[in-house]
């Protein structure tokens, strides 16, 4: 893995944005972009990343983006990709930065479309789990039992598992990552720089506003999802897939934290613990952190 | 990229056709007055291990050859994820009015 | 050039050869299909150089142009009815974004229900878009109008996208000849397209489409709806070059035939413009003074045009293969709208029909043509719309 000292200074992301303060989409944006070296075209639905970039006639993003409708990334990108072969330019990433919702939900069909077409893409679907934009209504990739504007008691169905979806379509290079751990994400961006084809990279990663946790403790969130076992981090390139060197451990489930600790800490499941603890509840997250576990070694392995 | 200049046309004989933005540092202003808690770097401390840097999502922390770390507190928004990340916790979050009543 | 023989839709198919068109997403549908089906052909064996994406849908087909559009690549696509729909937030994007996109539209009625034959539903819904839209009477029209609308929307006064519509069925599968241009010839017209404002480029990045505030907003679409109207004046420009360079001419945006000292004038859009010169010979064999106004291009609409006509006449007879629900035919409502402010007050019949492919032929227009000749004669309106052949 890169060193601290080894990441580029050059920053893309320029300080002085629309973003929240504490966003942890700008971690990833941050160090995704120190990965690629400003030879991309970043095409964004709707979404957060839509917002941060702040007001015409300004960007704080120093790259090309083109910003677009929300079921529409992996068409724009497609279109991109091929106005780049058309004018015989191969060496530009092209790059989508969409969020759970425009991936999991509206922007699936453009997706599969693109991928089927094995276009050489990287398509980012950094997952908060949430509209937050919008303010925080549930999405596709909102957990079961979290709090959203849309299920004010809870959502009543678990997650949907994008990861199985999006290996379906055979990508060349496809992992999960987390923006807890930045210098693995930089070496993910690095890896998928180099690769032609479709490849999907799935970043983790928490929200202060719509999960409702004290902003400084995002890094701490993001890491729990991983030691508690919710959060799995794999890779796939081709047909070789292997387990994330943050997740071997809590591929035991002795090992792992209690899903409890990283649930408590937000407000989106502190129907859970009061007024009174739901034991049930908490229980059924237990068993998805396993029921993922299960999905994903028996697809993959 | 441009540096905060005023970019800000007043009537649409200045306005370009569609709505295209340039790289700007400060697209927002000077962010660093959403901030209520400042991180104050302990140097004696610091073992100049650029994790504050890493995680800082506004990008206001640069660094020095050797580590050494830097806020620009024109932009920060005073998340304090530096702090919570600091292996020496030697980045503490300061109360701005306290600050400035102690300077005073 | 070189006569060739084909359907419309294989012309246009063979206008993105000749335009040297870089990137083409298409999906299919009936009957819009022909066009897709003949570019992979031409990609197939080498003839279409550009890209051509096999696209999931309409709706990303019309993205991905704007994705290729706004990385500076020269786009096209083909569709059709329930396809044009599916694509409305791309079309309402491609023009707000400035990208000069054309399409190639072939009119077919909207469902349900099912039906794929023509009306100007389709397109006439989009006529708010910012799109320049133009509408053909033959395979020859069609075929010079897409290679004039990339140079009409590319010029920096319009930047613009343009629909260019043909009849579903009526136009798009019927054979006949057409003069074919190579590329080389093309070229002397159509230089290649290079972005004058922004376009995706690493090496100067900017950020399209962020946020803007109510304080610039309305200004953008100033500019935009300014420029859609300065489509007029262009398109003058580039037909008359056109004309001198290949010889071809379709009429301007409305093209006239004995309307000189007509006292009664047909418009309509489409093939119906092109059938209706021979009931306008018959009428006026028959001794009407009678004239014939093909409206090629609806948006921008040609306002001062219509005013040069009505200066002349005593009525329009408005023949519309659609409908704007609960307010009659969108052209007839046009024409209208352009004369309340002159000094002429012909009558203006709005006839609407057509609808789902039925036909409208020489009889058909003649007795509407009579309809407002006997308006005119009686001095008496009627109504002011009329459902024609309504069973």
């Amino acid at each position: 893995m890169v060193a601290t000292k080894d990441m580029p200074q050059k920053e893309y992301v320029l300080k002085g944005n629309a973003a929240c303060a504490g966003c942890q989409d700008m971690v990833a944006l941050r160090h995704a972009h120190k990965a690629l070296e400003g030879n991309v075209i970043q095409v964004v639905p709707a979404c957060c990343t839509s917002v941060v970039q702040s007001l015409w006639p300004k960007s704080c993003l120093d790259i090309p983006v083109l910003n677009t409708a929300f079921a529409a990334s992996a068409a724009t990108a497609s279109g991109a990709r091929a106005a780049l072969r058309a004018k015989g330019i191969t060496d530009t990433t092209v790059m989508v930065w969409a969020g759970d919702g425009g991936t999991f939900d509206i922007g699936i069909q453009a997706l599969s479309g693109a991928f089927e077409r094995r276009t050489d893409l990287l398509y980012v679907c950094y997952n908060n789990q949430v509209y937050s934009n919008t303010g925080t209504q549930r999405s596709g990739a909102t957990p079961l039992h979290a709090q959203t504007t849309t299920t004010w008691y809870g959502k009543k169905e678990p997650e949907k598992m994008l990861d199985l979806i999006v290996a379906a379509h055979e990508p060349v290079y496809q992992t999960t990552a987390n923006s807890s751990y930045p210098r693995d994400l930089y070496d993910k961006f690095k890896k998928a720089k180099e690769i032609e084809g479709p490849k999907f990279i799935h970043i983790f990663l928490p929200c202060p506003q719509a999960w409702n946790y004290p902003v400084e403790i995002g890094v701490e969130i993001g890491k729990l999802a991983v030691e508690t076992g919710y959060w799995i981090m794999w890779e796939r390139l081709g047909d070789e897939w292997t387990l994330g060197r943050q997740s071997k451990r809590f591929q035991d489930p002795d090992n792992r934290k209690d899903i409890e600790e990283f649930l408590k800490l937000q407000g989106r499941f502190s129907h859970l613990f009061k007024p009174k603890k739901d034991e049930k509840k908490i229980q059924d997250l237990r068993d998805f952190v396993q029921h993922r576990w299960d999905a994903v070694l028996r697809t993959f392995t | 990229m441009v540096n905060e200049v005023d970019i800000n046309p007043k009537t649409r004989g200045d306005m370009p056709k569609t709505s295209y933005s340039k790289p700007t540092i400060g697209s927002m202003g000077k962010t660093g007055s959403w901030r209520t808690f400042s991180p104050e770097i302990n140097y004696d401390e610091c073992s100049k291990c650029r994790t504050c840097w890493l995680h800082c999502p506004e990008a206001v922390i640069s660094q020095d050859e050797d580590g050494t770390p830097h806020i620009d507190y024109d932009y920060c928004k005073g998340c304090g994820i530096c702090a919570q990340v600091c292996p020496k916790h030697c980045i503490s979050m300061v109360r701005d009015l306290e600050k400035k009543e102690v300077e005073a | 050039m070189k006569t060739m023989l084909m359907s419309a839709n294989y012309a246009a198919a063979r206008a993105t050869v000749s335009a040297r068109v870089e990137v083409v997403a298409a999906y299919p549908i009936t009957p819009a299909t022909t066009v897709p089906e003949q570019i992979a052909l031409l990609s197939e064996d080498g003839v279409f150089k550009g890209e051509f994406i096999r696209v999931e849908s309409e709706h990303s087909a019309m993205f991905a142009c704007i994705g290729a559009s706004s990385t500076g690549a020269r786009a096209f696509t083909a569709t059709s009815s329930n396809g044009l729909l599916y694509m409305d937030e791309g079309l309402h994007w491609a023009a707000a974004a400035r990208l000069p996109i054309v399409i190639s539209n072939i009119n077919r009625s909207v469902s349900p229900s099912w039906n794929i034959h023509v009306t100007h539903d389709d397109s006439m819904s989009k006529r708010d878009t910012g799109w320049i839209q133009f509408y053909s009477a033959s395979v020859d029209e069609l075929y010079h109008t897409i290679i004039q609308s990339f140079k009409l929307a590319e010029d920096e006064r319009v930047l613009l996208p343009v629909m260019v519509n043909a009849d579903g069925f009526v136009l798009s599968h019927t054979v006949s000849t057409f003069d074919y241009l190579e590329p080389e010839e093309v070229d002397k017209f159509l230089p290649p397209y290079n972005p004058p404002h922004w376009k995706m480029d690493p090496d100067d990045p900017v950020s399209h489409g962020n946020i803007v505030f109510p304080e610039h907003y309305q200004e953008f679409r100033y500019q935009m709806h300014e420029s859609n109207k300065n489509a007029l004046t262009v398109f003058e420009e580039v037909e008359k070059e056109y004309k001198k360079l290949f010889g071809k001419y379709f009429g301007g945006p409305i093209d006239c035939y004995k309307c000189d000292d007509a006292e009664v004038i047909f418009t309509s859009q489409g093939t119906i413009g092109a059938e209706a010169k021979d009931a306008i010979d018959e009428l006026r064999e028959e001794g009407h003074k009678v004239g014939n106004a093909r409206v090629r291009m609806v948006r921008p609409f040609p306002v001062e045009k219509i005013r040069e006509l009505a200066s002349k006449v005593k009525a329009f007879a408005s023949f519309d293969r659609s409908a704007s629900y609960g307010f009659g035919g969108p052209v007839a409502n046009d024409i209208r709208a352009s004369l309340y402010h002159t000094d002429y007050r012909p009558f203006v019949k709005s006839y609407i029909g057509g609808f789902g492919g039925r036909d409208i032929t020489v009889p058909d227009i003649k007795e509407i043509v009579l309809d407002t000749v006997n308006v005119v004669e009686s001095g008496e309106l009627g109504p002011e719309e009329t459902w024609h052949d309504l069973r």
